[in-house]
């Protein structure tokens, strides 16, 4: 918001900023991102280690909460396996909105290694995701940029946020929708 | 199993791979007299229909119906006080039959002693988890993993899979990449049976390039903007930079009809 600030000087020392609504309210998002402590498997490794002093993302204004409620990132650190799919999405659907979902590591991308009967070949299957993260696992300085990606994206977001508008799936009949 | 491959005129081949290919097999000793085992299967008795060494383990083939009586006397006339395995192997395909197996541990002789049995499809075993809680588990397991109902059973439910799961992944027979109710178990359960038109069939394909997906891939020589509505192959114009991107455009670009 630097080029908004106006020289105090000359305005008899009122503190004014001038800005959008949007803009603060993104600001305000972006730099208090809430991620859920939400490990599935060794890519939570890393992401505890991107918690930590080493990498720190406190620093980041990013801590990890223990209620969804209270959270508005998911990490989807690993591989999930259908069995327990339905409680991954029943934590999204408890997280109050705005909420965006990280994508970590090769499983939670795709199915990664992992192609078989019992792994979700993919979690935007069941939750909508804004940014994919590759890597197996992913460095916790990925897992960092990805946040930074994610806080760039925000930024750009209008604050009104009448979401749900994350990402088209196309099928295979060629139809678009939209996965809520 | 290595193909066959005929092995006549095999002198006149420049190369012959399946030359030092011995089948592998674990090779079977008789029960030492005198020995630990001989002792053990001197107290089992009759129940075992067939008894060997292997690789330093006793291996005792008895029927279906004795395995709790031969386990029990395994466990309290001859110390096998650990019970650290207990599963199955499908044979349905060859024999029409599982082979179970239990794998007992004596710590103080250091030990150890195979119990196997042949069970025809369909049929119940009794459950050894009065002897050996440590079965409990494992029998939840292999009636899990190959349908293989146990009788006696203290709490018989599905342990891996989740309890509406249909099928066992363990049989031969089990697609790898799961069966019909496999592949749509996630989106039958969080969104209903109409969701899976919207989400679409798993991608099973590593390699897969959606065509229409601008978003995740750039197709090169037919460039459109992020996110673009995919509309035909139509091969568009790009402005090329003069010093950073190169133009390889059909056009210009020669391409050879045979290897030079």
């Amino acid at each position: 918001m630097a080029q908004h600030q106006v020289n105090y000087a000359s305005t008899a020392g009122l503190p004014i900023a001038l800005t959008s609504v949007d803009k603060l309210v993104n600001w305000g998002r972006s730099n208090s991102l809430w991620p859920l402590t939400y490990g599935l498997a060794c890519c939570a490794i890393e992401m505890m280690a991107s918690g930590a002093s080493r990498y720190d993302f406190d620093r980041m204004g990013t801590i990890f909460r223990a209620s969804p409620r209270q959270a508005d990132v998911m990490i989807l650190a690993g591989t999930l396996s259908k069995k327990h799919s339905e409680f991954a999405r029943r934590l999204y659907d408890q997280m109050t909105e705005p909420k965006w979902v990280i994508s970590m590591g090769s499983c939670a991308n795709t199915g990664g290694m992992f192609n078989t009967y019992a792994t979700v070949q993919g979690v935007d299957r069941i939750i909508p995701v804004d940014i994919y993260l590759p890597g197996c696992a992913p460095r916790p300085e990925t897992l960092q940029y990805a946040l930074m990606m994610l806080q760039k994206k925000i930024r750009k977001e209008s604050a009104n946020m009448k979401k749900n508008t994350k990402q088209d799936l196309t099928t295979q009949t060629g139809k678009r929708a939209r996965l809520i | 199993m290595r193909k066959y491959v005929p092995k006549d005129n095999v002198q006149k081949k420049a190369y012959y791979t399946d030359r030092f290919h011995v089948v592998p097999r674990v090779p079977r000793e008789k029960v030492e007299e005198g020995s630990h085992f001989a002792q053990v299967v001197k107290t089992v008795g009759a129940d075992a229909q067939e008894s060997y060494i292997e690789i330093g383990q006793l291996v005792l083939h008895i029927k279906p119906e004795d395995n709790f009586k031969v386990i029990k006397i395994l466990k309290e006339q001859c110390g096998y006080t650990q019970c650290s395995e207990q599963s199955a192997v499908d044979y349905l395909a060859k024999d029409n039959e599982f082979e179970l197996f239990w794998q007992l541990l004596n710590v103080n002789e250091a030990k150890r002693v195979r119990v196997v049995c042949r069970l025809k499809k369909g049929l119940a075993i009794e459950s050894i988890v009065p002897l050996f809680n440590s079965a409990n588990f494992a029998e939840r397991e292999m009636f899990d993993m190959f349908g293989i109902k146990v009788n006696n059973h203290p709490f018989l439910k599905r342990i891996l899979m989740p309890d509406d799961w249909e099928g066992h992944p363990l049989l031969k027979t089990y697609p790898l990449h799961g069966d019909e109710f496999a592949s749509w178990y996630e989106v039958d359960k969080i969104f209903g049976k109409e969701y899976r038109d919207i989400i679409g069939p798993e991608n099973r394909d590593p390699a897969k390039i959606d065509i229409e997906d601008t978003k995740r891939f750039s197709r090169v020589g037919y460039e459109v903007p992020f996110g673009a509505e995919y509309n035909g192959d139509q091969e568009k114009e790009i402005e090329y930079s003069e010093t950073l991107l190169v133009n390889y455009n059909k056009k210009t670009s020669k391409t050879l009809d045979e290897r030079r």
